[in-house]
Order: structure tokens, then sequence, then C-alpha cells
């Protein structure tokens, strides 16, 4: 496929003709790449695409089954990440290596403590530490803790720690799935400092608008193989996602205007504690009507997995009501909830939504396993059942056995067979959360179009996502929570991304009064400490 | 499992493993006869001739076998439901007392009714023994293993106890008078002492298999086993059911006490197991927590333990190098990285379909894209790096627990 005309600037990296499996899979199938220097180059891809197994033999951390690597033009073996910071190449995973409890100077040097008289010389540290930070404009106090850091900091922390052993290729695996909107921004600024200052960057993502945004060029994956490599200004996004997935994709998903109608969900100063004791949900009052989309934003851990548990009847409310369908639920736990027409999408699939080593049909039944016509007199009935999963899985175009074990199916497929199982019954009331997190852009279309046709039904549906885009897409109406309140409410259409982002971040966007609405009574709590940076 | 070729293959895949392990365990053991100074010819020709040589040798394989039948599903099915029962001697003891109890309690009855009113009083017996470590999870999360463990000593003090203050025959042994012949249990063939307990065995372990397949009951129990939040995501009472299998647990377990004493003993004898109940985790995990596999593993362990007998009677052989080739069988059956490294060569030249998905899985899971999924994507990774080593063991692990 098309290769982008030959730059200025010379290879600095050269992958040739990667393979690598892992058992009978292959993960990586010849894949070539060639990385300019002082370039961001994004690795766009779906996920098990191959793109982080490709950067991790490049770090070292995998060694190839076959293929040539070569750094500045020089053929190279690299057998671990020490050999790999020799040539200057580090990277920032999506799982950081810090030890929480040591400060950012100590977890710094570490591996490479800077001695005087036998002693650790913490001072001169610091100061490295301090120049450092400054001329990449990556602010953070060397003295504090890693565990008192928010992530966005803490992923700071890791790109200095590969910038103090004077990397000059940067590898970045999914650096912003875990960030707020002004956290990318801040992200995406050091990232231009970096190249300025000669530094080539390795970025790892699958999301489309990040890659339009700021590389200069993008090589994309499928199914562990090279696609093709473009510059990025001659390229689309609609090219792009194509490219993905193999076929066409419609990224925007149409949203037809709907009159809601009756209230069918309603939170009444709900509140409740997590597993410590500790307050999570604070007074949180919403109503969904039929037909209508309410979407929860806000940076993970601000009390949307409580909210999602004390709905679905997993977590007690320790005051308010809930009532689904216009009934506050007589009998306690998700039984309950489901007789009166709630279906959950859970956050997580896998430690929730699916018993993963059980057979496909069993996972499509979970939670109706005692209802007619899947059992009768506590008996399961195998026609029946086989018939009904079946039919979801042919209606969502699962691929998978009915025997097999649901882990045998890829993490798309798994959630279409939690969102299949779910939708099957007419639900009144859908709690989808997180309901395309991890799947691939095919499956995300199908789950989107499959939320926006119960919406149509006159369902109404709670929809709490990670994802921004996801909210913005889909949602008629969205509410800010932060610290377990609710700080904003509004239709969809009145947020920017940008107040969205100050809201998650517990701050108030300057221009007070905007269209959209502070929630009437509650103050946001003061921000904490650098956690965004208006 | 369920229909469908994939399964009916796993299932013979599992046999092959548990040979396998079987065999090298016997070899490892013939390695210890040698260097002990021993004949392997003369240990392992009077091990099979203890076991299987004559109608009555095989006989006392069965007799053996039968209470291990009992005990093995009774903890494969807690293993099902994700539970420990480490305490099936206890229970098996505190059902032998109450069975004989009950049986010299009801002397003038005929003995259908006899019988069942003693085999019912020791599973009641045995469930209680069980529920009270369920409720105790259920409730607090004190953990199964340790109060399981400690209500053994309770229950074989406990019933030592009894039986000397309260139910003691005349003479020197601490046991109870003989029960009367009604509540006998009828031998199954003529001058052996093989009754009809293996035909209860048998009948308990097919109702066990059918409630795990069929039943929606079962299918609470697989789950909590699984996945406890999947269970209570899907409205299943988890704290309930988790006493209810114990209880369950300790009434199969129970009914190995029984037995014994209905049929065997004909009286209860303080501290009369060898240690069916501690045998009974072996035979599950050889049985791979398949019902239906207990019946194989526990014959096994029965004919081992016959065997041993003739083994040290005939070669003249110490009982504790039999002691030490069942511990091999337990540590190739019940950690079988060894028999995995020999699967895993030949794998490695037929792929299988299944492990292709596996394996897929782990790369998917690879490249995730959430915080919270990178913690998962990181565990996964970890595992992989550990593969390699671990690769085929983990396989046969997970495969034994999903089934």
């Amino acid at each position: 496929m098309a290769v982008a005309s030959p730059d200025l600037h010379p290879p600095i990296v050269e992958l040739i003709g990667i393979r690598k499996r892992f058992g009978p899979v292959v993960a990586n199938d010849g894949v070539d790449l060639a990385v300019l220097r002082g370039e961001i180059h994004c690795l766009l891809g779906e996920n098990g695409a191959g793109k982080s197994t490709l950067m991790k033999i490049l770090y070292g951390l995998y060694p190839p089954d076959g293929g040539e690597i070569r750094v500045r033009g020089q053929k190279v073996h690299i057998r671990s990440p020490r050999d790999a910071m020799a040539l200057g190449i580090g990277m920032v995973h999506q799982h950081f290596m810090l030890v929480d409890r040591l400060t950012v100077a100590e977890n710094l040097i570490a591996g490479q403590e800077p001695v005087r008289n036998g002693l650790l010389d913490l001072r001169r540290a610091r100061q490295a530490i301090r120049e450092m930070a400054d001329r990449y404009g990556l602010r953070v106090d060397p003295d504090a803790r890693v565990q008192d850091l928010s992530v966005g900091e803490q992923q700071r922390v890791e790109i200095l720690k590969a910038l103090m052993r004077n990397v000059d290729i940067l590898i970045l695996d999914e650096p912003t799935a875990v960030l707020t909107p002004q956290e990318v921004d801040e992200l995406f600024r050091v990232m231009l400092q970096l190249k300025a200052d000669g530094k080539t960057l390795i970025f790892i993502t699958h999301k489309l608008r990040e890659t339009m945004a700021f590389s200069d060029r993008v090589t994309v994956l499928r199914n562990g193989r090279h696609v093709g490599t473009w510059r990025t200004a001659d390229t689309s996004p609609e090219q792009l996602a194509e490219m993905m997935v193999g076929r066409q994709v419609t990224l925007r998903v149409a949203r037809p205007h709907r009159l809601p109608g009756d209230v069918l969900l309603e939170l009444d100063r709900v509140s409740a504690i997590d597993d410590r004791g500790q307050p999570r949900l604070r007074d949180v009052t919403l109503s969904v009507r039929s037909g209508e989309i309410l979407g929860i934003a806000g940076v993970e851990g601000n009390g949307q997995l409580e909210l999602e548990e004390v709905i679905a009847g997993l977590r007690p409310i320790s005051s308010g009501r809930i009532r689904i369908n216009g009934q506050e639920p007589r009998q306690p736990g998700p039984r309950g909830r489901r007789a009166l027409g709630l279906a959950h999408i859970p956050s997580d699939r896998l430690r929730r939504g699916l018993a993963a080593p059980l057979p496909v049909t069993r996972n499509g039944i979970l939670g109706r396993h005692w209802q007619p016509p899947f059992a009768r007199r506590g008996v399961l009935r195998e026609p029946a059942i086989r018939s009904h999963v079946g039919q979801l899985l042919a209606e969502f175009q699962i691929r998978g056995r009915l025997d097999a074990p649901a882990s045998t199916l890829s993490g798309g497929n798994q959630q279409k067979l939690v969102v299949a199982r779910e939708l099957a019954h007419g639900p009144r009331v859908i709690l989808a959360c997180q309901p395309t997190r991890g799947v691939d852009v095919g499956a995300i279309e199908h789950i989107h179009s499959r939320l926006l046709e119960m919406r149509a039904a006159g369902a109404a549906i709670l929809l709490i996502s990670a994802d921004l885009d996801e909210l913005l897409a889909l949602s008629d109406r969205l509410v800010v929570m932060y610290e377990g309140t609710i700080v904003a409410e509004g239709p969809a259409d009145r947020f920017t991304r940008k107040e969205l982002g100050l809201w998650m971040a517990g701050q108030r966007p300057d221009r007070a009064g905007s269209l959209a609405q502070a929630a009437p009574d509650r103050h946001p709590a003061p921000p904490k400490e650098g956690a965004a940076h208006a | 499992m369920l229909e469908g070729t994939g399964t009916s293959r796993a299932w013979l895949r599992e046999l092959a493993v548990a040979l396998v392990a079987i065999a090298l365990a016997l070899l490892a053991g013939a390695l210890l006869l040698a260097l002990a100074g021993y004949s392997v010819r003369d240990a392992y020709w009077s091990l099979f001739q203890g076991a299987f040589g004559n109608i009555y040798s095989l006989a006392d394989t069965f007799l053996n076998a039968i209470p291990l039948m009992f005990t093995g599903l009774a903890v494969a099915f807690a293993f099902r439901g994700g539970l420990f029962n480490i305490g099936t001697e206890g229970q098996l003891y505190v059902a032998a007392l109450a069975t004989a109890i009950t049986a010299l309690a009801v002397p003038s009855w005929p003995p259908v009714l006899a019988i069942a009113a003693a085999l019912a009083a020791g599973a009641a017996a045995g469930a209680a023994w069980g529920f009270v470590p369920g409720l105790l999870k259920a409730r607090t999360g004190a953990h199964e293993v340790i109060t399981t463990i400690m209500l053994n000593y309770v229950a074989i003090l406990l019933t030592t106890h009894l039986v000397k203050t309260r139910f003691k025959a005349p003479g020197p042994v601490d046991q109870t008078a003989l029960i009367p012949a009604a509540a006998r249990l009828p031998e199954l063939v003529p001058t052996t002492r093989l009754t009809w307990a293996i035909v209860i065995a048998v009948v308990l372990i097919a109702l066990v298999d059918w409630i795990l397949r069929r039943s929606a009951w079962g299918l609470d129990v697989e789950l909590i086993g699984q996945n406890p939040s999947a269970a209570a995501y899907a409205g299943v009472p988890v704290t309930s059911r988790t006493a209810c299998i114990m209880a369950a647990s300790g009434a199969i377990a129970g009914l190995a006490g029984s037995t014994i004493v209905l049929g065997v003993l004909h009286r209860f004898i303080t501290n009369f197991s060898p240690g069916y109940g501690f045998t009974g985790i072996a035979v599950a995990l050889v049985a791979r927590t398949r019902p239906w596999g207990v019946v194989p593993a526990a014959l096994l362990f029965g004919a081992l333990q016959a065997g041993g007998l003739s083994m040290q009677l005939f070669a003249r052989i110490p009982a504790d190098l039999l002691t030490a080739v069942q511990g091999l069988v337990i540590l190739f059956v019940a950690a079988p990285g060894l028999v995995a490294i020999v699967r895993r060569r030949r794998r490695a030249r037929t792929p299988a379909a299944h492990e292709a998905h596996e394996a897929n899985e782990t790369c998917v899971a690879h490249e995730t894209r959430d915080a919270h999924e990178a913690r998962d994507a990181h565990e996964t990774r970890e595992a992989h790096e550990t593969r390699n080593a671990h690769e085929a063991h983990e396989t046969v692990r997970k495969r034994g627990a999903n089934r």
C-alpha cells in the first residue's frame, strides 16, 4: 500500500519483517515499520492488531521470532529493556511501573542513584529532575509521593524517568486512555516540546481523533499485518477507520430527535458508601425518561461504579430512593430490579458480566436461568436455551460456538453477548456501563446502533462511560460526576469537550452561567492540586 | 460436559492426562523402590494381585473405594461451588455416630425404613457439620479451609467423648453396641463385605452430575464457583447458596461414615477412619472435580490401599513406600506441570483450535485501552511472560476448573 514519500530525515528505527507468535496465534506477521528521526509517529490499530506486541519487541520485552531491527541504520539485537535503553529507546507503559510509596525523586533515580561519599545525593537528583522537568514543561514535585499523584502526574513521572535515562526514542503505549481531556492536552504539549527538542515519539493508540490531531505520520496495523503508512495530512479519519477495520465504518451515529416520555428511572437523593465505609455517592438525584439517553461523564473513580451498583441492586443505598419503571423494587438485589424491567450492561464484563469458563449457552441466560422458558421447576430446558442463545448469536453476529466457554470469544464478541443478553427481554430501563470498553470499532458501531434502537423503542437509558466521544455521540442529556456528586447537568449539545473536561476535573468553567448549568445547590469541591490545569 | 464434539474430546484428553500421571507416579515409585533395594517387579506384582488378583481382592478394592467415592464426591461438589471442604473427615465421623445411634434406636423398624432413617440421620449430621463453616464463610468471610479443619478435630473428639460417656458397649474398645440386623446394608456379592453402599454412591454421583449440568440450582453452584461477582450480578443469593453448598457437601461426605457403619462395621468405633475424608480430597483432585471422574479416581486409591496391604505382606515392603506412591499420584495429577510439558511438546506440532482461542484472548487483553483494563492487560502480560514455563500447566488447570 501507499508509503509516504521519503522525508528529509533518515529513519531512526526500522523494523523489517517482524514476526511474533504466541502459541498458534500470530501477533505480528512480517510487519515493517520505519520511524523517521524527530517525528511523532502514530501506531494505529484495533485491540489485538499487534501494536503493543510490536513495540514490546522493539523495547526488548519480547524476542521476535523473525525479522530485523535497525536503529540509526545499524542492525541490532535487543534482548532486554536494558539493551533498548542503551540504544536510547524508552517506553511509557499503559500500566505505570512506579513504586507508590516512594517519592518522585526516589522513583526517578532508582537503578542509577547519584552517590557522593558513599551516600545518596538526593539534592543533586532533585536538581537534575527540576531541570529536566522545566525543560519539557513536565510539572511535577520531586518530593511528592507517587501514591498522592493524579494519573496524569504519574504519567509525567514515567516520561521523566525515560528522559532521565537519555532516551531519544520514546514509545508511549495508549497514553491517553486514562487521562481527562485537559491532561490529554497537557500531554500533547509535552510531546510537541519533546519533538521540538529532536526526540522521536512513537504513539500507540486506537483513537482516530488523537491521531489526526498531532501525529506527523501514521502506520495502521490490522490482524498483525502492516496495512500501510501515510503522512497524516494526506489521510482522513474515515480512511483510517476503514484501514483499521478492513471495511467501511460509519463513524457518526444518527440520533434522530425524539420527544422523551415518562420518567422510567428515578434516583432521589441517593447516597452510598464503598466497601471501606467511605461515602462515594452523595445525594445524587437524577431521572431518565422513556426514549432518552442520559450520559454520566466523569473521571473514573468519582462514584460512577457505586452509582452503577446502587441502581443494579448490587450495593445497598445508605439513604434516598430509587424508582424503576415507577416502582420501588420490593425485592432487594438484582432480581427485583430485573423484574421491574431493568437491563444491566456491567462496566466489567469479565468480572461481572460473564462467567467466562462456562459455556456460551449458560452465559446467554445469566440472570434469567431460573425463569421460563429457560427453566421449569428448577430444571434447565436445554432446547429453549439453545434456540434462544443461538438466536442472540445470529442477531448480534457473534462468532462463537454455543458449547464453547465464553472465554474463547474475542473481547468484542464477549461484550456483544452481554449486550445481546441484556437487551433480549424488552427492557424498560437500561443501565449501560462502559458498553464499548475494550472492544473493536466494528463492535462499537453495532452496540451503539442497538442502544439507539432501544431508545427509539422507548427505553430509558443511563449511559456511564469514560469515553467522551461516546457520551457526546449518544446522549440526549449529560450529567458530570465529581467526587460522588453531580456537579453539572444539561442537554448534551450544550457542553463543549473543554467544559466537560473542566467539570470532570472538579473545576467550574470560566464563563460562569454557561449554557450548561451547574447542578443546583451543589458547589464543586476545591480542585485537587494539580489534578488539571485550566 | 454438554453435547458437542469439542467437549468429548476435552474429556478424553483429561483422561489421557490422568493416565499419564498415574503411569509417571508408578514409574517414580518404581525408582523409589529400586533405590530402597526392593524388587520392583515383586512389589508391583503383589500390589496388582492384592488389588485385582481375585474376587476377594477386587472386593477389597471396592470396599476401600466406596467411602472415597462419597468423600471424593463431596469435595468435588464443594470445589465446583468454589469452596474447599477439608472437613469431610469430621463430617463422616459425626454422620457415622448419628447413623449408629439412630439404627440402635429403631430396633423394631422394618429394614428399608430403618436403613433409610439411619442414612438420613447421618446425612443430616454431616450436613450440619458442613453448614456451619458454610454459614460462617458466607456471613463473616471466615475461610472455610480453616473452619473445616478445626471442625475435624471437634468432630473426632466429640464422637469419642460421646461414645465413652453415653453410648459405649461393654468391653475394652470404645465402640457402640452392634446395630440390629434389620438396619444393616445387605451384601451385594455374597461372602464379601461389598454392600448396596456402592449402589447408593453411584446413584448419588449420577444425581450430583445431573444437578450440576441440568438444573438451575446447579448452574447457581457453577456460577458461584467460577465467578462469584457474576453470580451476584445474575441475582444468585450467594450467601445462602454458599451455606447450602457446604451443607450438601457435608451430607454427601457424611454418607461415607454412615455406609461404613451400616455396611461394614455394623457399629460405631472411635477413630475408625483411616483418613477417608482426607484421601477424598486427593480423589476429587484426580477426578478433576467431575462427579463421574470420582468413580475411577476412588477405585485407583482403593486399589492402592488394598494392594498396599498385600505388598506389605508378600513383598515385605513397608507401607510408607506405598503412601509415597499415593503421594506421587496426587502430585502428578494435581500439579500436572510435568505431564503438561510432554503435552506441550506434542502440541507444538499440532496446535489445536481451542488453544488458539485461549492464546488469542491473551493477545486481545494485551492491547486493551482503559486504565482499568490496562491493569488486567498487565496481569495478562505477566502471565504471558511466565507462560513458557507454565503455559500448558495453566491450560490443564483451567480446563480442570472449567468442568
